[in-house]
């Protein structure tokens, strides 16, 4: 595939008009980075025959179905599967007991999660038993048949609960790497950042102002529910087909439980349904290995959505008390700030999203003197871990409500006095690490703040006025007696890559050879693809590293080693760093293969800096000296090569300071909202984003990025919540009918705006682009609500009570 | 039971289904057609959308029985169904071949070209009411798409490449009627 624009302008990186030419590797083949290269699985996607993981199918393969306990808290007296396992067509019925080894507990960073309940269980939705049946309606009708004795306890399920003298201990005895950190054992883990002297600067503040905020509960809501088929395998092994994140995580996690070594335990990417966090966590996995193993049959097991909002974590929900000063020239002086997140039952990521939201929680701002504790808790709620902007979103939420108010405190604009806040290259982080690449913060924010304004009403005149463009749309619509227009404004900040210290790394290995008198490259990675378009990035940077046109990416699987995680904005980073690598090695061995072949003929062989384009061995200045097909002949040149960024290192338990993150992400928002006061309801009018991105790689993956990510956090703003019941603990809303995310009709138009500053520390100068977006979106959508109708609003979401004083 | 219907234009049999079964899952596990998607089984995604007789309807609220002897049109057959519409109206059996790819529909392309695909989950679904709006109304307003395609859930894309993918099968379906 080819970019129109590549062949008429000269590629970014080339020579000015008048220099003497000079290619850079890479400029002139065609499909490389930077082009607007189409997705190489969207044509299977648009017919129907991409293979998702709950699409597949094996002969003889039996259905597996998840026993859940029906309350949040209680010990389990007894469980009696005689009459589920007795049902025609049930081959399995599995609970604690029949464990294969003493490993029974999995996480991501604290392995506190058993595989299926022991004796308690902690959470509505806890795994307690599992079926294998010929029929997953007979797997569903058994599994109701298995009689399970509760003897409820008391639940925790907030702050006051949980740290009470008395309070039920979620998990006792704890000896994982936080429990010594925190100062109660229903405290997952806590994260102080200090920096400065805050009472001396308090003493400076012209004005100060506080805010109490609460964030709820958000489900990812991929639309490919938990699902895969576990194949047993002739040696004892199990052969896993999967929709995960990070395939590697999972083997670790798995092979233990089920008393193999890890070669036994193969894994191929399926299908994945989209991710968003929401499969950092094993699932199914263990649970659908299991019962092929025990019935010595494939087993495919598939949630259906209400099983999917037990079966993954949540996004934490947090309470963010906030207080910042300033001068009456509108400079910060001070922030101080608690963020109390409810990690739920299980640790999950909890510990790496308290690191998060502590060593952002001042997001893009230069303030010298601060006073920051981040913490999650145990509770009896369910567990919560990743989601997009993990633990950056909670805290952006917070502190760009505190911008308004100070600004509205001081008469200033909110853009300007953010502006005169904003961070910049060199700005030191409350953490005591220095930002080393751009950061433009202000430019950002002016960005959209330049852009026109759509027009007022759109509903009663103007070019295609439509009724429907009403809050509440045509159905139950005043004729807009009561709407007001409201624009507001917001900015975040976000890590990208995995932070404090952790190793950070990906694999690739790369394939170069001749088939059928045309050079193709083969790229192999773990990466798992989500949905986010790493499959044609990776074969963009192949391309452009290798000069060739034929790509071909081989399914990701186990076979080679850890990709890392689909998340945390990394994988064009660390596995798109990894592939580059890779194919600089190709490429050195090519010139090796080359030079042994061809060395004598032509001078440039020696000494010379060569490149690989179009096919072709090429000098620096465009001479040709060789194609590929007739260096390489029948030879293979294969590369696999690590890589990983620079380091990081872990914050100081007691002071937060540490160069914890490798790099930051920037984006703005300005929304435009039409709130019909009468009835509570809000349209979001326009979204306008200005992300940094550092090089685009794909010009329309990564729009595509920040139109995802603006809109899952307008869907935070005014209608995404997990209701859970404050007295049982209990899941109320676990259903697309009860838990709303936005429709096309809620959605509007979302300018972006994207910026190319290079961070010379990362590949090609890229930034990581998925995360960022989500974080402003939210505030931003709040700020403008704010702006029509006065009110406070301290919670997300905004729901129609809160707008017309109906609660 | 027995249920028979015709899928994509062929008739298609399905032995021993359970009464409480769904087209969908009739679709997807006994007649080898998973283009469909699972994502909610409660009909509020729009994921596993087909053409009943021509009428857009959630598979997964359909019970199997109620499809016997009436025409199910799948994402599968879009592409086949498009081209048989084309030929019939033009008579002229070219008009398809010269789309840029023909195993494609005009939306099908469409969402492809425009980028409205990421994990594609809920693709199938919106290339068949997307296929149904173009049908029905082949120059729609924004507010028309809007409304028509309001019972399918995205998480990716935010919509915005899907209303391009829509306006750009219109377009070039008028400059084709044009020419």
């Amino acid at each position: 595939m080819t970019s129109p624009r590549r062949a008429t302008t000269p590629a970014p990186g080339t020579a000015p008009a008048g220099a003497p030419t000079r290619l850079v590797q890479g400029a002139h083949t065609s499909g490389g980075i930077g082009a607007s290269v189409l997705r190489p699985d969207a044509g299977l996607k648009v017919t129907g025959r991409f293979a998702y993981s709950s699409d597949l199918w094996h002969e003889d393969m039996l259905w597996g179905h998840t026993l859940r306990s029906t309350v949040a808290h209680a010990e389990i007296v007894s469980v009696d599967i005689s009459e589920a396992l007795a049902t025609p067509g049930v081959h399995a019925v599995l609970t604690w007991d029949d464990l294969p080894t003493e490993v029974r507990h999995y996480g991501l960073e604290i392995q506190d999660t058993p595989v299926l309940a022991h004796g308690k269980v902690r959470h509505h939705g806890e795994p307690v038993a599992l079926v294998a049946a010929d029929h997953p309606e007979t797997a569903r009708r058994a599994a109701a048949r298995i009689e399970v004795e509760y003897r409820e306890l008391p639940v925790v399920t907030d702050e006051t609960s949980a740290l009470a003298p008395d309070a039920v201990l979620l998990h006792e005895h704890r000896t994982d790497p936080c429990s010594g950190r925190v100062p109660h054992p229903n405290i997952v883990h806590r994260q102080p950042v200090v920096r400065g002297d805050v009472a001396r600067a308090r003493d400076r503040a012209d004005v100060i102002v506080r805010g109490e905020y609460r964030f709820g509960m958000q489900d990812q809501a991929f639309l490919g529910p938990e699902s895969g088929l576990a194949v047993p395998e002739e040696d004892g092994g199990v052969h896993l087909y999967i929709a995960t994140q990070w395939l590697h995580s999972d083997l670790r996690q798995m092979a233990p439980v089920l008393g193999l070594p890890e070669d036994k335990v193969r894994m191929t990417l399926a299908g994945v349904g989209g991710a968003f966090g929401g499969r950092e966590d094993l699932s199914m996995q263990i649970h659908a290995c299991l019962l092929a193993l025990r019935t010595g049959r494939p087993v495919k097991m598939v949630y259906n959505r209400f099983e999917s909002f037990f079966g993954h974590v949540h996004r934490h929900p947090a309470t963010l008390r906030y207080e910042h000063g300033a001068t009456r020239d509108g400079r910060l002086t001070h922030l101080t700030c608690r963020i109390v997140l409810d990690g739920g039952a299980y640790a999950s990521s909890s510990p790496a999203v308290v690191g998060n939201a502590a060593s952002l929680a001042a997001g893009p701002y230069a303030v010298d003197h601060v006073d920051i504790e981040a913490l999650a808790l145990y509770t009896n709620n369910p567990p919560c871990g990743a989601m997009r902007g993990f633990g950056a979103v909670q805290a952006c939420f917070a502190y760009e409500a505190q911008m308004d108010k100070l600004a509205k405190e001081l008469g200033m604009d909110p853009v300007e006095f953010r502006v005169r806040n904003a961070m910049t290259q060199g700005t030191v982080m409350p953490t005591g690490q220095v930002v080393d690449s751009p950061a433009p913060v202000a430019e950002l924010l002016r960005r959209v703040e330049a852009r026109p304004l759509p027009p007022q009403r759109p509903w009663e005149s103007g070019e295609g006025a439509d009724l429907r463009q009403l809050p509440g749309g045509l159905s139950n619509a005043t004729h807009g007696e009561g709407v007001v227009r409201g624009v507001g404004y917001a900015v975040g900040m976000k890590n990208v890559c995995y932070s404090e210290g952790f190793d950070d790394c990906s694999t690739a290995r790369v394939r170069l050879e001749v088939m059928g008198g045309e050079p193709v490259a083969t790229v192999h990675t773990a990466m798992a693809e989500v949905g986010q378009g790493g499959v044609t990035v990776h074969a963009q940077i192949a391309r452009t590293e290798l000069g060739v046109a034929q790509v071909a990416i081989h399914p990701a699987d186990t076979r080679v080693g850890s990709a890392g995680s689909t998340s945390a904005s990394r994988q064009t980073y660390v596995t798109g760093g990894a592939v580059k690598h890779a194919c600089e090695q190709v490429r050195r061995r090519v010139f090796e293969i080359g030079r042994r072949r061809f060395g004598t003929r032509h001078p440039a062989w020696d000494g010379a800096r060569l490149l690989l384009e179009n096919g072709k061995i090429v000098t620096e200045d465009g001479e040709v000296l060789a194609g590929l097909a007739e260096v390489l002949r029948d030879e293979v040149v294969e590369v696999v090569q690590q890589w990983r960024h620079r380091p990081t290192e872990p914050f100081d338990p007691h002071t937060g300071q540490g160069n914890g993150h490798v790099q930051y992400a920037f984006a703005a928002h300005r929304a435009v909202v039409d709130v019909d006061t009468e009835l509570g309801l809000v349209k979001v009018v326009e979204l306008a984003c200005a992300q940094d991105v550092g090089k685009a790689l794909n010009p329309p993956t990564v729009a595509g990025q920040i139109q995802g990510g603006t809109v899952q956090g307008l869907g935070i703003a005014v209608m995404e919540e997990i209701v859970v019941d404050p007295v049982t603990a209990q899941v109320r809303n676990p259903s697309f009918t009860d838990y709303l995310i936005p429709t096309i009709l809620d959605t509007p138009d979302i300018p972006a705006d994207v910026l190319e500053l290079a961070d010379e520390h990362a590949p090609y100068g890229l930034r990581g682009v998925g995360e960022a977006p989500t974080l402003s979106s939210t505030p931003a959508v709040l700020a403008a609500i704010r702006d029509a109708t006065g009110l406070e609003l301290t919670r997300t979401p905004v729901r129609p009570e809160h707008l017309t004083g109906t609660e | 039971m027995r249920v028979t219907f015709t899928v994509n234009g062929r008739t298609r049999q399905a032995d021993d289904v359970w009464e409480g079964e769904s087209l969908l899952y009739v679709l997807r596990e006994r007649l080898g057609l998973p283009g469909s998607k699972n994502a909610c089984e409660q009909g509020e995604c729009g994921s596993c959308t087909v053409r009943l007789d021509g009428v857009p309807v959630c598979a997964c609220l359909v019970a199997a029985g109620q499809a016997e002897g009436r025409e199910v049109l799948t994402v599968e057959g879009q592409a086949a169904h498009a081209a048989r519409r084309s030929r019939d109206r033009d008579q002229d059996p070219r008009q398809h071949e010269d789309t840029p790819n023909a195993a494609l529909s005009p939306v099908q392309q469409a969402f492809v070209d425009a980028g409205a695909v990421q994990c594609g989950f809920c693709t199938p679904g919106l290339i068949v009411a997307a296929g149904h709006l173009l049908e029905h109304n082949p120059d729609p307003s924004d507010e028309d798409i809007r409304e028509a395609l309001s019972g399918n859930l995205c998480r990716c894309t935010g919509y915005g490449t899907i209303m391009d993918a829509v306006r750009l099968a219109a377009a070039r379906k008028s400059e084709e009627v044009r020419a």
